[in-house]
């Protein structure tokens, strides 16, 4: 019989925070409404049947026959374990911030009699095992279909992907330090976020830009098995391959890798989890701080109801660096569709094939954002609602902030369009505006009060907004990059497609009462 | 006689019923404080006033102007305070009552004059250059209020307005409130300060149960019950009874 550990020890923390984190993952799954957990499971169980049947499709004819020890199979599986290791820096660097900023109970822990340094150590373990979760739910089919029909093997890239996730705790701990140190504890906040989202898209960028300068294809996978990089990769002998020989089960390269990225995880544990309650007691104290806006004097402008409203999304917008940070990411993905446009100058093929969707979408999904910053995220609805202004107009200048943002977003891209195939350029802001307006409706039809800080959370808040959202910018940008390569005919289905998402999310829109 | 408002067979149903038949009337300057135990539906009723929230049934007029059919009339004489402050963090106090101003449609330049007597009187003024995300309740309130005022309201509505005040910031509150009182502005007021309603307001108005069950001055209240010199909290106590009954109740 297992016995209850005593309190106060590195068990009883860990127990306390895994209750936390299963309370918390429900709460994000069930959207905090409870009965839900059925559906939860049934919508689970359904992704796995749905993930695993396109990771069958993806990896096509080549399970049953992979050779492991190639030059090429081990480019490939490094190149993927560098993307996720990419991903999962960015995710560490953010919830090792977040737990040096966020007080939760972190006063009361502080203030107990316990050694704080077992909370600090449970809670950096608490980070590898949640920046390992994602990837293996993200690449888990893949393994599980290699397993399945081409060697079990294969499952030790479970492990695998601990290993870096620990690792990617490890340097994300090491880089929150050194900068609180270097920068303090107010810019450390910011600068950590920002560069989360760079590493976090930035090697996905990289490697896409790499692709179109070398092989003029935005496939990451191409890149890796393209003769340029078969050529500049060290022989199958190099040690760089041992994460790669881990994954397609090799013992002792998977021993290795284990240990060596937890070992590293282990001595930031014990060099830094002793000192972590002063770097929160030090960032508790930026809360007390002010920030001066300059010019000191401030003449009042005479402005209407309707531009008021407008300018203060814009004012907040600006300010807010939780925000930018976030919305980094996508503002990224934007860049690899840029850069093809400089490439291709006059290629009017890489305009619409991949430039013009991908616009659109990243046009979608930033307006879906904003436009849950400014009508849910509002910081003042009482204010805003118990003034003489129609409620109409509340909302349409609201939308008109959202648009307005991204018209001013995307201006340059469209410009640079317009050099090289100015009907190109007419279709893309056709396609940008119907995705952003269709995103910015369906916020509107589920808009819920919330706090800004819960930005993160927001696609949980409502898993048909969510989707719709999603669905509704795919078509939009399957339509745009259809009509521009005159494929036009085959763009009704789709433009039809994304009024029936807009329809079918109309539909399940919440009541409001006032 | 004016009223700056006048309630009548409000009613309010959430999954229980939370106003329930309220009547009463608050007169043209004058500070008017409604009392209740947890529960007893005051911050839903001032909710309806402020135009948060829709009545069921009933009537609202704020100086003759009903709520429903000309609601934006009655939203630009009113003013309305939550007990928590609702302000933006990345606004200075002087930019966040420029946007106020905006939402009134106050000219500039009056809004500008108003802004700089308010930061000046509320002790803002040092710092109405900062951003709020740093300030304290109190300084948050404060802001709020000054919000509140910057458009020179003619019914202000606040809900525990001094909830985790301190002495000072508390004080200047009510000096505030006074004061506009003493212009001819219209105040009603929640708090669960007995001294503080005993102390400022002309009249009380006590609720329970989503229902009004007594009204009038301190000495009509006394004298109402044969209740002598007892202090507010005593007759309040006596009339709503048991508070922890509707404490249990409200859950």
């Amino acid at each position: 019989m297992l016995q209850n550990p005593t309190a106060g020890s590195l068990g009883w923390f860990a127990r306390h925070e895994f209750n936390l984190s299963w309370r918390d993952f429900v709460r994000m799954m069930s959207a905090g409404k409870p009965g839900r957990e059925k559906a939860v499971v049934v919508f689970m169980f359904l992704a796995v049947i749905i993930t695993h049947a396109i990771a069958y499709m993806f990896l096509g004819n080549s399970v049953g026959n992979i050779d492991t020890g190639s030059k090429s199979i081990l480019l490939t599986v490094s190149g993927c374990i560098a993307l996720t290791f990419s991903l999962m820096m960015s995710q560490a660097m953010e919830l090792v911030t977040r737990t040096f900023y966020s007080r939760s109970d972190l006063d009361l822990v502080l203030s107990s009699p316990v050694n704080e340094k077992r909370v600090f150590a449970v809670r950096i373990g608490a980070i590898a095992i949640a920046t390992s979760m994602l990837p293996m739910l993200l690449f888990g089919s893949v393994i599980n279909v290699l397993a399945i029909f081409d060697n079990a093997s294969w499952l030790a890239g479970y492990p695998i992907i601990f290993a870096f996730g620990a690792l990617a705790t490890a340097i994300s701990l090491a880089i929150a330090v050194l900068m609180f140190k270097t920068l303090g504890a107010k810019k450390t906040r910011l600068a950590t976020q920002i560069i989360a989202a760079v590493v976090g898209a930035g090697f996905i960028i990289g490697i896409q830009i790499a692709a179109i300068v070398s092989l003029d294809n935005i496939s990451r996978f191409s890149f890796f098995q393209s003769d340029l990089m078969l050529a500049i990769a060290p022989g199958v002998e190099s040690l760089i391959w041992l994460p790669a020989r881990g994954t397609a089960g090799e013992l002792g390269p998977l021993l290795q890798t284990l240990l060596i990225c937890c070992a590293i995880l282990g001595l930031m544990i014990l060099v830094f989890a002793p000192r972590f309650g002063e770097y929160v007691i030090e960032a508790a104290g930026i809360g007390q701080t002010r920030k001066i806006d300059q010019p000191k004097h401030l003449t009042f402008r005479e402005r209407s109801k309707r531009t008021s409203l407008i300018f203060k999304e814009w004012k907040l917008l600006l300010r807010d660096h939780w925000l930018i940070s976030q919305s980094l990411m996508q503002i990224l993905y934007l860049v690899p569709p840029a850069f093809m446009l400089w490439r291709g100058f006059g290629s009017a093929e890489t305009i619409s094939g991949v430039a013009l969707p991908i616009l659109v979408m990243a046009a979608g999904q930033l307006a879906g954002g904003l436009a849950w910053l400014a009508i849910s995220g509002e910081d003042a609805p009482q204010l805003v609602q118990t003034a003489p202004i129609p409620q109409g107009m509340i909302i349409r200048a609201k939308v008109e902030a959202v648009l307005g943002a991204i018209a001013i977003l995307v201006f340059p891209i469209l410009v640079l369009i317009a050099f090289m195939d100015f009907v190109a350029m007419l279709i893309a802001a056709a396609g940008i505006a119907a995705a952003s307006v269709s995103a910015t409706m369906i916020q509107l039809w589920f808009r819920s009060q919330a706090n800004r800080a819960s930005f993160r959370r927001r696609q949980t808040s409502s898993k048909v907004a969510t989707f719709s959202e999603a669905f509704s910018s795919i078509m939009w940008a399957g339509a745009t990059g259809l009509i521009a390569a005159g494929y036009w005919f085959i763009s009704p289905a789709l433009i039809f497609c994304a009024f029936l998402v807009l329809w079918i999310a109309r539909s399940f829109r919440p009541q409001k009462d006032f | 006689m004016d009223f700056a408002l006048e309630v009548a067979g409000l009613a309010k149903t959430f999954d229980r019923p939370a106003v329930n038949d309220l009547s009463f009337k608050v007169r043209a300057g004058e500070f008017y404080a409604l009392l209740g135990p947890n529960g007893a539906g005051k911050t839903t009723s001032l909710r309806m006033v402020a135009g948060l929230l829709k009545q069921d049934m009933g009537t609202i007029k704020v100086f003759g102007k009903d709520t429903v059919t000309d609601p934006i009339a009655v939203k630009q004489m009113v003013a309305w305070v939550p007990d928590e402050p609702m302000i933006y963090d990345r606004l200075t106090p002087l930019e966040y009552l420029e946007f106020v101003a905006g939402l009134w449609g106050i000219p500039a330049k009056e809004a500008q004059k108003n802004a700089n007597e308010l930061l000046d009187w509320l002790r803002l003024a040092p710092h109405a250059h900062e951003r709020c995300e740093g300030f304290s309740k109190g300084m948050r309130q404060k802001v709020a209020l000054a919000g509140a005022l910057v458009h020179d309201p003619k019914l202000i509505i606040l809900d525990e307005p001094l909830t985790g005040l301190d002495a000072g910031s508390a004080r200047l509150v009510k000096d505030v409130l006074l004061s506009r009182v003493e212009q001819g502005c219209s105040v009603i007021m929640t708090t669960h300060i007995l001294e503080v309603a005993e102390r400022m307001a002309e009249r009380i108005g006590v609720i329970a149960g989503g229902k009004l069950i007594a009204e009038g001055t301190l000495e009509e209240l006394r004298a109402a019950g044969g209740r002598g010199e007892r202090s507010l909290e005593e007759i309040f106590l006596e009339l709503v009874g048991d508070d922890t009954f509707n404490d249990a109740e409200a859950a």
